[in-house]
């Protein structure tokens, strides 16, 4: 049963060897929202995605996932929490001496929740999905970029999880390659009504998907509206980026 | 157990402890994961490959290495017992050194150079490829996952290995007694069947088994713990090389010293 927000910062604060990298950040996503992180790089992005995923921990203040303290839970807790959240990883992050479905088929595998048939037939649907049908039996080395992003979000999804994090999931793809990540992120938030929250370079596309964008400077958000609201946004450094971004699409 | 561990420590001490804290939770999970292991089928599929890998992908070189080195013993050993016309006891010798401490020796170091760097290079690979933080994204266990097997493999193989390298390095002793101490093969081998000692072999099989286990738990541990890229990944198989290096000779120490007290 999804819970009213999934994902709460409470005056979080992540600290690396003196440096501030997060500065006392306050925000909820709504369940069912596409929410897009947005910014330069070295702004706090992606530690904001792991805080929030519970690979970081804040070194003050509160996280909350799925209405759980992360910082409270145990070991065996947290695990059991993230079996109701799936991660793309900017690189794909598929073990490389298995196949793509082998990858795929991983969580259920090593979980102990479906074998044989049942296995074979998810694992068959997931990849038809993200239009892989026929490329299951390839290792990662022998997939194109566009083709382990896709198996990597087959993986993050095949266990219908309530909460996706994608970190850059367009970094490296061709712009048509870029669009149909994107589809597939819209495609599965409707369906499914999974939470997204996507950290990403690609303005472009997040005008183009999110419900609200988080414009994050300095490990603090700048803004957070929805794509109208940043367009219309009188902040420098968020014109700054439409302008360049219009430039390259000019370009 | 969680891999959070990998944030890093300020201080050196304080770096020194959480290592070496670290490295006894990874040896103590995997030592409880056996039953699990046994129980998955997929883990032990996993398990008997790394016994092929600690195993049999050691022996060639595990070979040329032992049969040399009982050479070399038996060598400078003759040369030495020549002197008092006591050529026989080049045997005898070589039984009390091989069994207590270079047949466990030798292993833990071939199993440390060829076995445990590259358990370092693959989990530090993965670790800066985010491979293991996917792991424990989709709530699988890499010390379940990546660990328990090769603790287990190594903890199989190291006295196996231990045993076998005493063997060849017999045979080239014998080889060496034959061919420049005109030591018959015969009375060699019986000399050396005299010499040997239950409690020898066992406190070095004993030996070989801690080393596997330390090498093992150390090379994961560090490769865990890597990070920034292709160097990080160099510099954690150098420091799991070393470390291992330095547990083999201090614990060989203490077990010696525990099983032989003077």
């Amino acid at each position: 049963m999804p819970c009213e927000d999934p994902i709460v910062f409470e005056n979080v604060c992540k600290v690396f060897g003196g440096h501030e990298v997060i500065a006392h950040q306050t925000f909820s996503i709504h369940a069912g929202e596409r929410f897009v992180i947005i910014g330069p790089s070295g702004t706090g992005k992606s530690v904001s995605l792991k805080l929030a995923s519970g690979q970081l921990f804040p070194s003050s203040g509160k996280v909350k996932l799925l209405g759980h303290d992360l910082a409270q839970l145990s070991t065996k807790a947290l695990s059991r929490l993230r079996k109701r959240v799936g991660y793309l990883f900017q690189s794909g992050a598929l073990l490389g001496w298995k196949t793509l479905a082998e990858n795929i088929a991983l969580p259920l595998e090593e979980r102990d929740e479906c074998a044989g048939e049942e296995l074979e037939q998810r694992v068959r649907e997931a990849l038809e999905e993200v239009g892989l049908g026929q490329a299951g039996e390839l290792y990662p080395a022998e997939a194109s970029g566009g083709m382990v992003k896709r198996a990597a979000f087959a993986r993050a999804m095949i266990d219908n999880p309530e909460v996706l994090f994608c970190d850059e999931p367009t970094s490296g793809l061709d712009p048509v390659m870029s669009r149909t990540i994107d589809r597939l992120i819209v495609d599965i938030n409707e369906r499914r009504g999974t939470t997204c929250v996507v950290v990403t370079h690609d303005l472009a596309g997040a005008l183009l998907y999110a419900s609200r964008i988080a414009f994050l400077k300095a490990g603090r958000f700048l803004e957070v509206a929805t794509p109208d609201g940043i367009r219309r946004s009188k902040a420098p450094e968020i014109q700054a980026f439409l302008k360049a971004q219009q430039l390259e699409v000019c370009l | 157990m969680s891999l959070a561990f990998r944030e890093p420590v300020e201080n050196r001490l304080g770096a020194l402890c959480a290592a070496v804290g670290q490295t006894v939770q990874v040896a103590a999970a995997a030592f409880c994961g056996l039953p699990g292991m046994l129980w998955r089928q997929r883990s032990r599929q996993v398990f008997y490959r790394q016994l092929y890998v600690a195993g049999i992908g050691t022996l060639p070189v595990a070979t040329v290495v032992a049969l040399f080195t009982g050479m070399i013993l038996s060598l400078q050993l003759g040369i030495a017992f020549r002197q008092f016309s006591q050529e026989l006891m080049v045997a005898y010798t070589l039984t009390f050194a091989m069994f207590r401490e270079m047949g466990p020796f030798m292993t833990g170091i071939l199993l440390a150079s060829c076995v445990g760097s590259a358990m370092a290079a693959q989990l530090g690979t993965m670790t800066v490829d985010e491979e293991v933080a996917a792991l424990e994204m989709m709530g699988v266990n890499p010390i379940r996952f990546l660990v328990v097997p090769r603790f287990w493999a190594m903890t199989c193989m190291a006295p196996l290995l231990s045993f076998y390298t005493c063997l060849i390095a017999f045979f080239g002793g014998a080889l060496v007694g034959y061919t420049q101490l005109n030591i018959p093969f015969l009375q060699f081998f019986r000399q050396l069947v005299e010499a040997a000692e239950l409690k020898d072999l066992y406190v070095g099989l004993f030996k070989a088994m801690c080393f596997g286990m330390l090498i093992c738990s150390i090379s994961c541990t560090v490769g865990f713990a890597a990070t920034q890229g292709a160097s990080g990944v160099g510099a954690a198989t150098r420091r799991a090389v070393i470390l291992s290096f330095l547990s083999i000779l201090i614990g060989g120490y203490f077990i010696t010293r525990f099983f032989y007290a003077l």
